[in-house]
């Protein structure tokens, strides 16, 4: 069994015994990022000394890197945060969205080596120190950003400044982010019961049984499902439509996760099997799978969207909604078949956010109700699911 | 909801504290806005020196005085049906509900457009707010609203103190404060209660120093909400927001605190319906071992979950929506009037990508520091301590990567003494320990140098660590670029936190220039970054720049003819409004002449940092670092040598005195300056030479000279004679000028001016008690393009900006106006002004003689360009440009000479902000006090000036009581206005110098003593208590006489009593009371300037 509020003992180490003072003195490490197109950015170590690989993507959100850092939907991706003071507010094991950082390395223009927040907190470069994971800090990020928009995302190389000539052959030789299954890597390996400390202590009871299939979730989905008095299992990216089944749950949701969706067969097929015999909700990753199942296409982004302002659609009320996104690919509705409708667009470039069905209990979207980071708008949908839970039950 | 076919926008008004210029930003958009949907606009507003009454903005333009009963007139005549109310700040708001209450709106189906009157009711009524925040479940603070003293004296039981008081229906915190007493308590309620118009004021708990924090919302008529950013208060509760350093995006909320911030903003915006933007302020639990705040808040729920508490809700756009929107390149109040006119968010496109719309919230990659800028260079007596009633006059706004850089670039824009945070106060005493005051940031900056302990600093301040840790960066800097040789490396370092050339070179004990060049030399320079409401996820094609040190320069230049406007930097007393009006129009002059125009500005609140106004908009300081730089950045040769392009041309005459500054510096580095060189502009400003100069042309001036020393300036005035008037050079408002009547007060003024500015001379003039006039004229070498003449109607000695101006000049005789042609002509002939100077003057008539000298010229657009370009129908800084570029008057069409008067009479009158600013004396003299100014036009002088009295406030009522108080030199000329008042059957409470003279008359007066220890009622009781209408005082020279008034004026100040500290703006007042003030027309300015005046019939228009 995992739970939220079990945190890193390593945390707690650092807090009390000052160690990461130490590890903080000493000169600034110059060290650059290197992408495919052959461009240089140049800036310092932070975190882990070590050098990194990975896709380079931005995310525009001007708070939550803890949230980001941790969201396992990084996997395999090194992020690039385009707010420039990171750090402000300080790291908390509490405020983890996985049980680890997900990301191959940060990329930022200035971390805060003096946090300051009521709850406390330690400071980004020790958090990464403890997670293991190198960053680089000091970067004109925005000219990053510039350069992915306007390229598209590439794969990049964290080195020191005597590797940057040699970075480019290395870049050639790496597998490609597609040709990965990140899922397989932060999906969780065993099934177990969500526990929330902050919805009632030790406990793992609720009206409703929410069978989540996890392939790289963030805790905060859980604890929505939990506030709404959910019991709440969480299985293997791997199972099985009928083992899914044999729990008889009141609904299930596909969680979040990385990689790209043209890789889940096994979990469209599963929800071939499962539409329309259980209320279904998927969010991002599992959206597409939805989507995929469901007849539509997937495809990939230039650069994604990624970030917390991005403006969606519901096509049913005409209203507005900002959104939280993390995503690179996304649904193409052509071949959506037999009742599937698309339900939310982006604003910005009309891509589908959210699919429907006409037949089954069906709540999919592409974008983060769950928020942490984001706006808090959409929690809405999570209460809709729900509403299709009681109404299965019910009928 | 249909969309309106004709709407009438309600503007400001003047500039006072807490009501700036961001309301001429906003309702300009909002014009625009209309426009844009093909819905007529009709525009009122009484602030002439506004671009939104400019020709072209509105459809029809008003300006006519603020009043239920003008307005009234306005919507019978043009019948709108639509109203506009939330673009005007508080008193467009104020005006909406009494049209409402008085029934006009539904007499004539006039529709209140966006915001519904029952939201701003809700908003605005402190008891409805409360109870509104109750039922959608939003924590306030426990608070009770009243209505009276003995209702207050309950409330406090249950609050207890320490309390805060907060009046309803005012803005900038106008009568509130702290009680930590309950003789402070009684004292501030009483105030509380005379300051809101709805006699309403709550009684609260007091939260200080948790963290404030506001919210820019908006939303649409299908309910869609977004943020538009939030903004985070380095000064913590208690201080005024406006009187806040303030930071954007907030900096030390987590994802759950913003996030939990922003939701409960969003439920508020849709609980109370507004349509359209409003601003949601709220306080944050600080850091517990900061302040600890468990006996005040609880925390609901989760204990993740920080308490907060929400604070106010402004129902409209505000300063800080302004603020917002220059923060992140979302233009609020546009959006705001496309709302009002019925479009969803969705349907209205961000023009700044030019892809996406309305409906997302901004993602800022920059960080956003706002600084007030407060008036006390000028007001060296007020009271400096900042609290919840707002102080500052204006602010700088700066954009930078780090906070750090962007705080000392704001710094550096704030144009203050020392204008770096270098600059320490040679002071023994805890400076902190008196609470904050307008110099807070460089104490707290003293203290770090110190001691670098934040926490506890942090506790003496309750300012965030967070933002005292990075102000410990700073001085951690100082002590490296102090201590270490100036590496290439060091000096990087030291500019990407934002220290100014010229701080290094202090710091590291070189020279400003030798610093610049090394850095040069090393290639460091700035690379210029775009605010594009995205954070570079998409393409923008709106060029808005700020400066930083990092790698990619996106501000390329272009290869098109163009030239850089100098703007005029924050709104302070003597360089207001009116200066960003004509760089306005210098821009679009620019455009209209074929060349792109770039702009250069640091004040957030304005219409030329709107990103529609140029070009290109440079967002920094106005200093020669930030000048030179943007010039090399514009010249694609990178090392700025002589080939490649040609440099681009500076215009410096728009931006006031700051702009002017720069001719000299610019010229130095060989940057090419429009318009009159910086030779010119040193002829005319330098005392000596400038003497020389109208000698030699044979025009009279004061007799006086320029001193370096007091003993100098005795001798002078003792030559000249007595009264002299005492002034330094090259300064703007009067700063420091004062009028001497004998050698002990010159020796004291004397000194205190020569501090004020050191290393300049001092200008010590015999005193001419004359009557003052002031021309602009344009020149281009070969004529002189006067487009009107000004009189004054206070005698000279009266600063010119506080000053009621008449045009056309009523008094002056066919001769005297000759002679004005003539030395104007001469004078901008023989200086070689190129472009816009202004000329003021005094006209002495002694014994049918009649002599005019030249108080002064300023080879720049003047203070009066709006008011005159407005009138007058000349477009002077449209003409002006043009000359610049080339195109001489004739060849635009206009005369040699004076420009024919318009069938008007204009009056120009000056507005205060005085009850704000406590300790400050508010008599007028020669240094200027006022921050804005209206306009009263009419056909005739007496209805004119009835709507000028009307607009500032001033306008008396028919009968009442006034006390009087006038000093000796006065009191012959105050007969007429004494019989004037008994005949109205005023009664009359005066001192007994005063009462004394009307017995002399045989008129009663209720003698009343001046000297508060000599019984009572005294002077200031029977203002405190109501008893009297209007005060007339006016000071007699000396120190000790102005002391005696200054009690009767300051209590008149903070009981909104109106008082005239001149006799002349008094008999005026008076006059107009008996001549009727209800006949005035209520017409479109086009139609009052549409035809010119008989000739001769100026004179007349007087009687
Ligand atoms: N309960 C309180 N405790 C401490 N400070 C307060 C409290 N309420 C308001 N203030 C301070 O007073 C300032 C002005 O109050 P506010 O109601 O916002 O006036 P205004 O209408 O002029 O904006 C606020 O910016 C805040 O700093
Ligand atoms: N010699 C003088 N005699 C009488 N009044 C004067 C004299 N010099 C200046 N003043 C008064 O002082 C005011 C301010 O002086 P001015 O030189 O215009 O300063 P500023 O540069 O601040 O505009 C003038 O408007 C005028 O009323
Ligand atoms: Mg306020
Ligand atoms: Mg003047």
């Amino acid at each position: 069994m995992r739970s939220g509020n079990e945190s890193r003992s390593s945390f707690d180490g650092l807090r009390t015994n000052g160690a990461v003072e130490e590890a903080q003195l000493g000169e600034r490490q110059p060290a650059a990022l290197v992408l495919e197109d052959g461009s240089v950015f140049r800036g310092h170590r932070i975190g882990h000394f070590g050098d990194a690989w990975g896709e380079v993507v931005f995310n525009t959100s001007m708070t939550g890197y803890q949230e980001m850092l941790t969201d396992p939907s990084y996997a395999g991706q090194m992020l690039v945060l385009t707010y420039p003071l990171i750090g402000n507010y300080g790291l908390d094991p509490p405020v983890d969205e996985s049980a680890q950082i997900q990301v191959r390395a940060l990329i930022v223009r200035s971390d805060c080596d003096r946090p300051s927040h009521p709850l406390g907190g330690i400071t980004l470069h020790e958090y990464l120190l403890a997670g293991a994971v190198p960053g680089l800090a000091g970067v004109d990020t925005r000219a990053v950003t510039r350069r992915i928009r306007s390229r598209g995302v590439m794969q990049g190389l964290i080195v020191s400044e005597e590797e940057v000539e040699r970075a480019q052959a290395r870049l050639a030789d790496l597998p490609s982010y597609e040709s990965q299954d990140f899922v397989a890597e932060v999906g969780t390996p065993a099934p177990y019961e969500w526990e929330d400390a902050a919805v009632a202590q030790g406990s793992t009871e609720g009206a409703h049984h929410i069978v989540v299939l996890d392939e790289g979730l963030k805790y905060n989905i859980l604890r929505h499902l939990r506030r709404r008095d959910c019991r709440v299992t969480c299985l293997p990216p791997q199972t099985t439509a009928e083992e899914v089944l044999a729990l008889a749950p009141d609904g299930v949701l596909l969680s979040p996760g990385p990689g790209d969706p043209a890789l889940r067969e096994v979990q469209v097929k599963g929800v071939e099997r499962l539409l329309g015999r259980v209320p279904l909700m998927g969010i991002c990753l599992g959206h597409q799978v939805i989507g995929r199942a469901l007849g539509a296409g997937t495809f990939k982004l230039k650069f994604g969207h990624r970030g917390g302002n991005h403006p969606v659609r519901e096509l049913a009320s005409g209203r507005v909604y900002i959104t939280a996104q993390n995503h690179g690919y996304a649904v193409d509705p052509e071949g959506l078949r037999g009742g599937a409708e698309v339900s939310h667009v982006n604003l910005h470039d009309g891509t589908v956010e959210g699919l429907t069905h006409r037949d089954y209990p069906l709540v999919s979207i592409q974008y983060h109700s769950e928020a942490a980071p984001g706006p808090l708008d959409n929690g809405y949908l999570f209460d809709r699911f729900l509403e299709l839970v009681r109404g299965a039950k019910g009928g | 909801m249909p969309k309106p076919e004709k709407v009438l926008i309600i503007g400001s008004g003047p500039i006072v504290i807490g009501q700036a210029a961001e309301f001429d930003y906003a309702g300009t958009q909002a014009c625009k806005a209309m426009r844009e949907e093909g819905v007529t606009s009709v525009l009122v507003n009484s602030n002439p020196a506004t671009i939104m009454t400019d020709e072209g903005v509105a459809d029809v333009v008003y300006i006519e005085p603020l009043t239920l009963d003008v307005i009234s007139r306005i919507i019978e005549r043009e019948r709108p049906d639509g109203l506009l109310a939330t673009l005007g700040g508080q008193v467009g708001l104020n005006l909406a509900v009494e049209l409402h209450d008085a029934g006009v709106l539904d007499r004539f189906g006039v529709r209140l457009l966006g915001t519904p009157l029952e939201a701003i009711r809700k908003a605005e009524d402190r008891e409805l707010f409360r109870t509104t925040m109750q039922e959608i479940d939003e924590p306030i603070p426990p608070s009770r609203t009243v209505a009276s003293l003995d209702e207050a004296w309950t409330a406090l039981e249950e609050v207890g103190l320490p309390v805060v008081i907060r009046p309803a229906y005012t803005l900038g915190g106008t009568g509130g404060g702290f009680a930590h007493t309950r003789e402070e308590f009684e004292r501030i309620v009483r105030g509380g209660l005379a300051a809101s118009p709805a006699q309403q004021v709550l009684v609260e708990q007091s939260l200080l120093g948790w963290k404030e924090v506001e919210y820019e919302v908006m939303r649409d008529g299908a309910d869609t909400c977004i943020t538009v950013c939030n903004m985070e208060n380095v000064d913590a509760m208690g201080i005024h927001t406006g009187d806040s350093i303030v930071v954007a995006p907030s900096q030390t909320l987590s994802d759950r605190d913003y996030q939990r911030l922003r939701q409960a903003s969003l439920k508020i915006i849709r609980a109370l319906g507004i349509e359209g933007g409003c601003n949601v302020q709220l306080a944050l639990a600080p850091r517990p071992d900061v302040l600890d705040w468990r006996a005040a808040g609880e925390t609901r729920g989760d204990e993740r979950d920080l308490p907060y508490y929400v604070i106010e809700v402004n129902p409209r756009v505000s300063r800080s929506s302004a603020l917002a929107s220059k923060a992140t390149g979302y233009p609020i109040a546009r959006v705001a009037a496309k709302i009002a006119a019925g479009k969803r968010l969705d349907e209205i496109q961000n023009q700044v990508t030019g892809k996406t719309t309305a409906a997302f919230e901004p993602a800022l990659d920059y960080v956003v520091v706002k600084v007030p800028r407060w008036p006390f260079d000028k007001f060296g007596a007020g009271d400096r301590t900042l609290g919840t009633q707002m102080k500052a006059t204006g602010e700088v706004m700066a954009i930078d990567r780090t906070f750090e850089a962007a705080l000392q670039k704001a710094v550096r824009s704030m144009e203050v003494e020392g204008s770096s945070l270098l600059w320490e106060e040679r002071e023994e005493a805890d400076p902190l320990a008196a609470g904050a005051t307008d110099n807070r940031i460089w104490h707290l900056m003293a203290a770090l140098r110190r001691d670098p302990d934040t926490l506890s600093l942090a506790r003496r301040t309750a300012v965030d660590p967070w933002f005292l840790e990075r102000l410990l960066t700073l001085v951690r800097m100082e002590t490296r670029l102090l201590s270490e040789r100036l590496s290439p490396g060091l000096l990087r370092e030291s500019k990407r936190l934002g220290f100014s050339d010229e701080q290094i070179a202090n710091l590291a004990g070189s020279v400003t220039e030798k610093v610049r060049q090394q850095r040069l030399s090393w290639g460091i320079r700035p690379v210029y970054k775009m605010v594009d409401t995205c954070a570079a996820e998409f393409d923008a094609v709106t060029p808005y720049f700020y400066s930083t040190y990092e790698e990619e320069n996106e501000a390329l230049p272009e290869a098109t003819s163009r030239a850089l406007v100098i703007g005029s930097g924050p709104i302070r007393i003597g360089q207001g409004i009116e200066f960003d009006y004509a760089s306005v129009k210098a821009a679009q002059a620019l455009q209209a002449a074929g060349y792109a125009a770039i702009m250069a500005n640091s004040n957030p609140e304005t219409v030329s940092t709107d990103f529609d106004t140029s070009d290109r908009l440079y967002f920094e300081p106005l200093d020669e670092e930030a000048a030179r730089d943007i010039l090399d950045n514009e010249r694609p040769a990178p090392n700025g040598g002589p080939e490649g392009m040609e440099r681009v041309p500076t215009i410096l005459q728009f931006g006031g005195q700051t702009a002017i500054n720069l001719a000299g510096p610019l010229t130095l580095a060989a940057q090419p300056i429009m318009g009159s060189s910086a030779e010119v502009i040193d002829l005319a400003e330098d005392r000596e030479r400038f003497e020389r100069f109208l000698t030699e042309l044979g025009i009279p001036q004061p007799p006086g000279a320029a001193v370096g020393n007091v003993e100098d300036a005795i001798q002078v005035a003792e030559t000249v004679g007595y009264p002299v008037l005492v002034r330094p050079s090259y300064v703007l408002g009067g700063r420091a000028m004062e009028i001497a009547q004998g050698p002990g007060e010159l020796a004291r003024y004397a000194s205190i001016a020569l501090e004020a500015a050191p290393d300049k001379p001092l200008l010590i003039d015999k005193y001419l008690a004359g009557l003052e006039i002031e021309v602009d004229a344009i020149c281009d070498g070969e004529r002189v393009l006067i487009p009107g003449i000004m009189e004054h109607i206070e005698r000279a000695g009266v600063h010119s900006g506080d000053s009621m101006a008449v045009y056309p000049a009523p008094s002056l005789t066919p001769a005297e106006i000759e002679t004005v042609i003539d030395s104007a002509r001469q004078i901008g002939l023989g200086l070689q002004i190129r472009g816009l100077m202004n000329i003021q003057y005094v006209v002495m008539r002694e014994a049918g003689e009649s002599s005019l000298f030249v108080l002064e010229v300023n080879p720049r657009a003047s203070r009066t360009v709006p008011f005159l370009s407005k009138v007058t129908t000349v477009p002077m800084v449209q003409v002006a440009v043009n000359v610049m570029l080339g195109r001489s008057i004739a060849a635009q069409g206009y005369p040699d000479g004076l420009w024919p008067a318009r069938d008007l009479v204009a009056i120009k009158a000056p507005v205060f902000s005085m009850a704000k600013l406590v300790g400050v004396d508010t008599y007028l003299g020669p240094e200027m006090k006022s921050t804005g100014e209206v306009m009263g036009i009419d056909r005739t002088f007496d209805s004119a000036l009835t709507k000028a009295l009307l607009a500032s406030e001033l306008a008396l009522s028919a009968h009442g009581t006034a006390l009087l108080s006038i000093a000796d030199q006065d009191k012959a000329d105050a007969i007429p206005m004494i019989r004037n008042l008994s005949a109205a059957g005023y009664t009359i409470y005066a001192t007994e110098g005063t009462a004394e003279l009307m017995r002399g008359l045989g008129l009663e007066a209720i003698v009343v003593p001046k000297r508060l220890s000599a019984g009572h009622p005294n002077v200031v009781d029977v203002i405190e208590d109501g008893t009297v209408d209007f005060v007339v005082n006016t000071p007699e020279g000396g120190r000790s006489t102005l002391r005696d008034g200054f009690h009767i004026r300051r209590a008149a100040s903070e009981h909104r009593t109106p008082c005239f500290t001149s006799i002349d703006t008094a008999l005026h007042a008076v006059g107009a009371m008996v001549s009727g003030n209800d006949r005035y027309s209520v017409l479109p300015l086009s139609e009052y300037t549409r035809r010119v005046a008989p000739v001769g019939d100026a004179a007349e228009a007087r009687s």
